[in-house]
């Protein structure tokens, strides 16, 4: 077992020990089902609606009215319930005197690093993978295109780990887990309304780069159904920047 | 083993450790005394390549702590100052991850962990979580931790805080085991630790290191007079002007308790026949006479009062520690 190896199957051990995934998990779930019976509900309203003007039996488009409001709700639910996923694993480590063990330990900053998101990044995929449960059922009572549901969940596996990274980086800087919830839940908030900021340049170059900076488009594109490189590029090189940064605190402690 | 050379650490203008240089032969134990917040953490933390000093060198096993501190991490078993461990893992484990960290698998860790678990005697609790451990337990998982991977050198911080007096002894009588095949630094400020378990000792104040030698060695260099500690039935009126008049005797003071004194004899006389003779001839009932030795602590202080009260008190001790004033 390498080091990286040992970190991720200790973090996995902590997550389940402790109440966290249980309570974030069960939380997560619950939203996500209520969000999907709801737009469900909304859509065979619209259904009976239509019927009843048509006076014929309507064709209603499940990916428009449920899977593209659903995973779009997902955003506001992932700001804010991801930061409470990841704001123990290096705040934790610095209040339990753990940390001075782990960076005396013949390890790698990397190790760590990377060990710590990945294993945070395998509990997170484990829910998404739960939710499938609701498009598994929903194909049983109706037809709808699998094609942008796949992109969709791409789109909220990149959009998550790009959120986990923001959190992990959020508690490397602290040792109270509330301020490394806070921050991550702040610097989220943020780089979302970074869109708003975009839109009020318009169509100019100025509101392009901004609008970029903020993950808004880039998994609304995804959730349309459309995979664009550029959408990849911005969520790869975004995860491997808060990574880079959680790299450079978790090193520089040792230099104060 | 160990290499220290002229170490200093700032942290913005404070500086907690000034140009500190010791070092630890092979198989050597070797204390760090010190009050709380002379320096003696961060030294640690800089042989253990957590932190980086602000100057001067640190090797250990040959490796330089700067360029190598991978190299360094895997010659040293290190207990920081608070036991590190996961509340949430059982003892097995806890150290079986710390194993896994250094490498180790299969047969060897299973070993290893047997080894270390049967050494500090946590069998008993060995799968419970460590968070539903006593602070006790905590710690000796916390040394079981640094020496599993059986490192030739370990840096132990304040080992034996938190433990019962049974286990303080079985602890200390397990670092003596280690000499000769492990080097050991360990900080304490408890000073008959450092008596019981070591072979020579560093005295550090604010930063500097004020006296380094072996326990014994210390308190011979720093007594200016023999003492005597003469205990009678009574406490006569003419006494004390009786032993002050028998040649050799300094001073007489007065002890804890009625009949008891502290009598200061030139250095190098011993006084107590003579006292004996005084005290049987005048008939004040003689109850003990014996030679009072300077104990560490009293050594500690003594040092430790100096640097605080004076200046040149520290150019004195430092030229104290130097071979060739080792008569003064």
């Amino acid at each position: 077992m390498t080091p990286v190896q040992a970190i991720i199957a200790k973090e996995l051990r902590v997550y389940f020990v402790s109440p966290i995934v249980y309570v974030v998990g069960a939380v997560f779930l619950l939203i996500f089902g209520l969000l999907s019976y709801l737009y469900v509900g909304f859509a065979g309203a619209q259904a009976i609606q239509l019927m009843q003007m048509q006076g014929g039996p309507a064709q209603i488009n499940l990916n428009d009215l449920v899977f593209r409001n659903l995973f779009a709700s997902m955003r506001i639910v992932l700001v804010i319930i991801l930061p409470i996923l990841t704001m123990r694993l290096f705040a934790e480590e610095r209040k339990l005197r753990t940390f001075e063990f782990l960076l005396t330990s013949p390890l790698r900053v990397t190790d760590i690093v990377v060990g710590k998101f990945v294993s945070v990044f395998v509990i997170y995929l484990g829910l998404v993978g739960l939710t499938t449960l609701v498009p598994t059922v929903l194909m049983l009572f109706s037809d709808f295109d699998w094609n942008p549901i796949w992109t969709g969940y791409l789109g909220m596996v990149l959009l998550g780990a790009l959120f986990l990274s923001v959190g992990l980086f959020a508690s490397a800087v602290t040792e109270n887990q509330i301020v490394a919830a806070f921050v991550s839940f702040g610097m989220l908030l943020t780089i979302w309304l970074i869109a708003g900021l975009g839109s009020l340049f318009g169509d100019t170059t100025a509101g392009h780069v901004i609008s970029y900076v903020s993950y808004m488009e880039h998994y609304e594109r995804l959730v349309r159904g459309l995979i664009d490189t550029s959408d990849l590029v911005y969520f790869g090189s975004g995860l491997v920047l808060m990574l880079f940064l959680t790299h450079r605190v978790v090193e520089s402690t040792s230099w104060k | 083993m160990i290499d220290v050379h002229n170490i200093t650490k700032r942290y913005g203008h404070h500086t907690a450790i000034d140009r500190v240089t010791f070092s630890v032969a092979k198989g050597e134990v070797l204390a760090f005394l010190g009050p709380n917040g002379a320096g003696k953490t961060t030294t640690m933390r800089i042989l253990t390549c957590f932190m980086p000093a602000t100057e001067g060198t640190a090797r250990v096993a040959g490796f330089d702590c700067t360029d190598h501190p991978l190299e360094v991490k895997r010659q040293i078993g290190y207990l920081p100052e608070t036991p590190p461990v996961y509340q949430e893992l059982t003892v097995t484990e806890y150290l079986t991850f710390v194993g896994q960290l250094r490498g180790m698998a299969g047969p060897t860790l299973t070993s290893a962990l047997d080894q270390s678990i049967g050494r500090l005697e946590l069998g008993a609790v060995r799968h419970r979580l460590i968070g539903n451990l006593s602070r006790g337990y905590r710690q000796r998982v916390g040394l079981a931790q640094a020496l599993l991977h059986d490192p030739p050198v370990l840096i132990l911080d304040e080992p034996t805080v938190g433990l019962d007096p049974k286990q303080i002894i079985e602890i200390r009588e397990l670092i003596k085991s280690l000499a000769g095949s492990h080097s050991v630094i360990l900080s304490t400020h408890i000073l008959p630790e450092a008596t019981a378990v070591c072979q020579r000792v560093v005295i550090i104040n604010k930063g500097r290191i004020v006296a380094e030698d072996t326990p014994e060695q210390l308190s011979a260099r720093l007594r200016q007079s023999e003492k005597v500690s003469l205990t009678l039935k009574s406490r006569p009126a003419d006494c004390e002007s009786k032993l002050q008049a028998i040649p050799g005797v300094l001073q007489v003071l007065p002890g804890q308790g009625g009949g008891t004194f502290l009598i200061e004899c030139e250095l190098g006389r011993d006084l107590r026949d003579e006292l004996a003779r005084v005290a049987v001839m005048n008939q004040w009932g003689l109850l003990e006479l014996r030679t009072v030795s300077m104990t560490l602590e009293d050594v500690f202080l003594q040092l430790t009062r100096h640097e605080d009260h004076s200046t040149e008190a520290t150019e004195a001790t430092v030229s104290m520690s130097s071979p060739e004033n080792q008569d003064r």
